[in-house]
This record gives structure tokens, sequence and C-alpha cells, in this order.
């Protein structure tokens, strides 16, 4: 039915597959959509957000998704800017799970705000001093450059091809996609690092703070290094559960293995730095305000925050997924590859939680309990809502645009074209 | 602009003498159109500007010993007006005033984000998470003079400036350009029965204030007065309310201290 839009010498499943597909993640999708509802009806007294907690889900939320789809970024810097080549035959998904992440961040942020109809203040009254000013400008602009990278995608289509005016506006777009990278990429810088600025120039919060240099404290510049590192994590664990679904190897081993290699190499330099942060942290920077580092991770109800979750970041998703993704054996086995990649995406996300979460919950005032936090089904419908909306996004654009330029290559159709 | 040179409108709270009675408490609230629900015993969901913490020596009977400690917001300077929250905003919907020292919230800007209750150490902001609803006849005695807020923004402590307000209109019709100690007061310090709550200028060596706190304005504030001492001190917030104790265990429980092995 919808064979003259699929492209041409690939094969797809059966639109009454595709479409059930579609119709089950739609609900989901549904689901969230009527959690958004209610909140936009009744106000955010439908979360379990409180005075304590006014930073909690979807804030990591927001902070996880742009970290995991920093991968379209540094891609971009890769292959337009740095010149590895072979990496053209995966930008094209990066750019669609960067635009998928920065379009879910953009709308988690316009459901998270009390005021929603008041969102634009913070254009027109935009305060330069905070982070947040920052983090709205840059978002905004570079996820206005995803779309302009995402575009010449879609107009690729085998019908939209067709008209001269799409296929000459895709062909030049192409021509000057360098000049988005670059964009991207010093987009990509200031507002992956502002968002580790958020909780970093929190002085009056111990646990979050950080030092640095002139107005910007480490987390500024270990944020964006971790989602240049853990960006392409996630653009391959995605690549790798689309080769699954679909059942068909999308990208040659060598890209994959080079894009493994770099997000390696950047994810153990990260780690250092982030080990080193962290004891600088907790030797010197959290003495000095009344802390020590065990003050972070003692004494909480059921130990939610436990040393262990400091272990589980730095050494179980940081510093081991680094250390099989630099050894070249460990990274050709796909396995391993595989759980090297889901693991430094977990990290990321992790890293994301305590910073915003955690930072909530620690006691300031010595006078002060631990607080305590769940999500109301509300806010997890609504954090989910997003994840329904990526695949549906993806399945559409898999089955109708030229995503994986190699796919005709490693998947030839018999008697086909 | 420097705030040394100005105004600094700061309070003073004799911790001895606060019996926790919560006059201070309800005389905020009625002063300040502060909303509250049917059933508000969740006091992280509740508004209060000024609240009562309860602090405990920690030992056992007979040596057991209670603290009361109003916290109003605490107006905080941070290094030259970078307060906490004020610099987080991103909507400018706070500001810090360099001629009162007051840290200002504007309803009608703000949308919400809570960053800035996120980087409120004390937990004065706070966030309406309904609307506020009035028993009915009560809207009729709502204070004219504060605005009341809506749902989905951000509210704190003022240190009653529409009072202020009011104060500088009155002067400045009888031609003057300076207020009396007394004309400027707050609504929980007029309320409190026990005299513990001491509001001025902290600039101003005549108020009762700078004589309580004996702030050192060569050292951000820091109290001069052994007694006096500030919430979170540390942390280089600046605050502009002190607190006075006779008791050492109520002044350490102020701050956090690194304990030596």
């Amino acid at each position: 039915m919808d064979s003259a839009l699929i492209p041409k010498g690939v094969k797809r499943c059966p639109i009454g597959q595709f479409a059930l597909f579609i119709a089950v993640v739609g609900a989901v999708l549904l689901w969230g959509v009527v959690a958004m509802l209610l909140i936009y009806i009744k106000g955010l007294n439908q979360t379990n957000m409180n005075n304590a907690y006014g930073f909690a889900l979807w804030i990591w939320a927001d902070l996880a998704v742009i970290a995991l789809g920093g991968g379209a970024f540094f891609t971009g810097l890769l292959r337009y800017i740095i010149g590895k080549d072979e990496l053209k035959n995966i930008i094209n998904y990066a750019v669609l799970i960067g635009f998928v992440c920065y379009s879910s961040a953009l709308l988690i942020l316009a459901i998270d705000v009390g005021q929603p109809l008041r969102a634009w203040f913070i254009f027109w009254h935009a305060n330069v001093h905070s982070m947040l000013t920052e983090v709205a400008f840059c978002l905004t602009c570079y996820f206005g450059v995803l779309t302009i990278e995402y575009v010449p995608l879609v107009l690729e289509n085998r019908q939209v091809d067709k008209v001269p005016f799409f296929h000459h506006l895709s062909h030049n777009m192409h021509g000057i996609m360098a000049i988005f990278a670059a964009t991207g990429a010093f987009l990509s810088f200031f507002h992956q690092g502002s968002l580790g600025g958020v909780s970093g120039v929190l002085f009056g919060r111990p646990f979050g703070f950080r030092t640095g240099i002139n107005i910007w404290p480490w987390t500024f510049f270990l944020y964006t290094w971790s989602a240049a590192a853990c960006g392409p994590c996630f653009t391959i664990f995605i690549t790798r559960i689309t080769e699954m679904v679909t059942r068909k190897k999308l990208v040659k081993d060598n890209v994959i293995d080079l894009l493994a290699k770099i997000a390696g190499w950047m994810l153990l330099t990260y780690i250092i730095a982030k080990i080193i942060d962290t004891v600088y942290w907790a030797t010197v920077t959290a003495p000095a305000m009344g802390f020590t580092l065990m003050d972070f991770y003692s004494n909480n109800p059921g130990s939610v925050y436990g040393i262990w979750i400091l272990i589980a970041e730095v050494g179980i998703c940081g510093l081991l997924p680094a250390v099989m993704l630099v050894s070249s054996g460990i990274r050709r086995n796909p396995t391993l590859l595989f759980i090297a990649v889901t693991l430094a995406a977990i990290g990321a996300c992790l890293n994301r939680w305590v910073m915003v979460l955690q930072t909530q919950a620690v006691p300031v005032l010595s006078f002060e309990e631990w607080f305590t936090y769940m999500p109301s089904w509300q806010e997890i419908a609504t954090t989910i809502l997003p994840v329904a909306y990526g695949i549906i996004m993806i399945a559409l654009s898999y089955r109708y645009l030229p995503i994986f330029p190699q796919e005709r290559e490693l998947n030839p159709i018999e008697g086909g074209k | 602009m420097d705030q040394q040179k100005n105004k600094k409108y700061g309070m003073v709270i004799d911790l001895d003498k606060c019996t926790g009675c919560g006059s201070c408490m309800v005389a905020c609230m009625a002063e300040n159109n502060v909303p509250f629900r049917e059933d508000d015993t969740d006091k992280l969901l509740s508004v209060s500007w000024m609240q009562v913490y309860r602090l405990s020596n920690g030992k056992a009977f007979p040596q057991t010993e209670e603290c009361y400690l109003p916290r109003p917001c605490q107006q905080c300077e941070g290094h030259h007006g970078h307060s906490p929250c004020v610099s987080v905003c991103p909507a400018t919907a706070t500001d810090y005033d360099m001629h009162t020292g007051i840290v200002s919230q504007i309803y009608t800007r703000c949308f919400g984000c809570r960053y800035c209750m996120a980087a409120c150490p004390y937990h004065v902001r706070q966030f309406n998470w309904w609307d506020p609803v009035w028993p009915t006849g009560m809207e009729r005695s709502l204070n004219p003079d504060v605005s009341v807020r809506m749902r989905g923004v951000v509210e704190k402590c003022s240190f009653c400036f529409s009072r202020y307000q009011t104060s500088m209109n009155k002067a400045f019709l009888e031609g003057r350009r300076e207020l009396e100690e007394h004309e400027y007061q707050t609504a929980c310090t007029q309320a409190c029965p026990a005299g513990a709550i001491i509001f001025g200028d902290l600039n101003n060596p005549k108020h009762a204030v700078h004589k309580l706190a004996q702030p050192d304005l060569a050292h951000e504030g820091k109290p001069r007065n052994p007694k006096a001492f500030r919430l979170l001190e540390r942390l280089g917030t600046n605050t502009k309310v002190y607190y006075l104790s006779n008791r050492e265990w109520v002044r350490k429980a102020g701050d956090n201290e690194v304990k030596k092995a």
C-alpha cells in the first residue's frame, strides 16, 4: 500500500505489521498525552514534586536526553569538521536521534513550567547570569540546526525527491551542511555546558556546587565532555537496537568501530577528569562548606543515595565501559560492545540523576532530614511520552527515508532494485 | 551601587526568647495574603513565608533541650548582591535591591521553573501548587497592598515590602527621605509576644539590629557579637537574618562543620 514511499532497493515489513507496531507505541504515547493534558489543566499539583524537590524527574529527563542526544553534534563534528569520512554512514541516524532527543527535551520543558503561557519570558526578560537562560537560547537554536540537518533527509523520500525544487533544495542543503555541523558543535558546547552549570553554580547546595574557571564551574566542561563521549555511545546503542528489531545489519562494522573507539577515548579522558573533580570536591570544596563526602551518601532512607551510586556512576558505568571501548579486542565483539555502550549511556543518565535529584535530597540545614521523592504516574507517563514519540519518529524515518546509506549494500534484495 | 552605603534591612531573632508560639507565622500569612488549603498538613506542599523549626540537642532526659527557630527569607546578599536565587532566575523575576538589601519576587513575571527553589538552601522559596481558594468572605479581609499569587509561581518572604513602600510614600509626602526605625517593621516582628524578633537597618548604628548583631561590614556582615550567628555561614550566602542564643549547641546547629578526627 505504501510501497511507493519506501526507498528503492530496501525491504520493509508489511504495512499491517507496521501499523500494528505504531498503534501499540501510539497507545503509550496517548497515555502520556492524557497525563500532559491533566498537568496543563490541573497544574503541577499532579506531580509528586514539593517545595524541597522543585527539580525532579523531568529535569533529570531533560538533562539525560540532551546528553544522549549529544551524538548528533559530536558525530557531525567528527564527520564534517575533523573529516572522519566513514561516519557519513551513521551521521543521518545520529542527527535523527539528536532531533528526537532535543524535541523531547523541549516538550518536557514545556510541561515542567508552572505557567506555560509565560515560557517565552525566558527569552523576553532574559537574565544573562542564569545558566537556564543560556540553556534555553542555545537549546532552541540548536534544535533549529538539528531541524535543518534533518530536513534534507525528509526531502530524500522517494516521492518528495521527485519534486525538482525539493530535490535541489536537499542537494544544496547537503552542500552547506558543514556550516550547520560547526554551528551545532558550537551551540552544543555551550548548552551542554550550561546544563552542567545548572547544578554547578548552586553555592547554596554543597552536593552540586563546584568551583571552576571564571563564571564556569567544572561541571560545565564535564557535561560537554560526557555528552561528547556518551552521546555517540547512545547512537551506537540505538543503532544496535534498530538492527535487532529489523533483523538487518544497517551499518558496517568499521563505521561502528571508529565511532566506538573515539567515544571510548572521550569517555576515558572524561572519567579521569570526573575522578579528579570528585576528589577535589570531596577533599576541598565540600569540607570548606562544612560537609564530608560521606555526609552526602549516608543516613538517607533505604540508602537510595548510598556510596554505591558514586561507584556505579564512575566505576561500573564510567571507567569500565571506557576501558572496554578503547580496547580493540573487546570493542570488536558485538555483545561486549553493546554492553559497553549501554553502560556508558546509563552512566550519563546516572550522572544527571544525582546532579539533579541528589542535590535536592541532601539536607543542607543541620536540623533537616533527607528529602525523599517518588514521581507520580503523571510524571512517569509524561517522561515515557517522548520515548514513545521517539520510537514512532525512528520507525517512520526508517521506513520511508534513506537513513542508512549502507543498508542496500548490506542487505541486497534478490532480483530487486 | 554599594550596598554598604545604603539601607540594609535585616533581622535579629533571639532564639532564647522564642517560645515557638507561631504568632509570627499567622501574622505573616494574614499580612501577605499567603494562601492555604483546607488540608495543609503536608508542609512540603504548603506555603509559609515564615516557618518555625523545632531543634533539639539530641540528648536524653533530663539533659534534653529544645529550641524554636523562626525562619523567614534570609535575604542573602552573597557577594555584591549575588544571592543564590537571584543569579539563577532565567527571567529576572527576582531581584536584589541595592537600596534596601531585600530580595524581591515579581509574581507576574515568574513562570514557575523553580530553579530558585533548587538554589535556596533555606527552603524559603515555595511554589503555588494550587490556585488560592479563600474561605467565603475572606477575600474582603485580604490585604489590598499585597497582590495575591496564582498557581504555578514561586513566592517568598519579602520583609513585608509593601509596608516599606507605604512608609516611604508617607515620608515623601511629609518631605522626608529617611524612615524612623519604628516606621518600617515587619508583621512578624510586631506580632511576636516575646519580642524575640527585632527588625531594622543593619547599616544604621542607631538601630537595634545593628547593636545586637554587630555586623562586620568589612567581612560580609559576619556578626561580631559572640552570641550571634547566621544560618549556613560557610556557604557564603551572606544573609541578613541573625540569630542570638546563649546556648552553644543552638549556635552550632546554625551551620555544618567537619568534625576533626
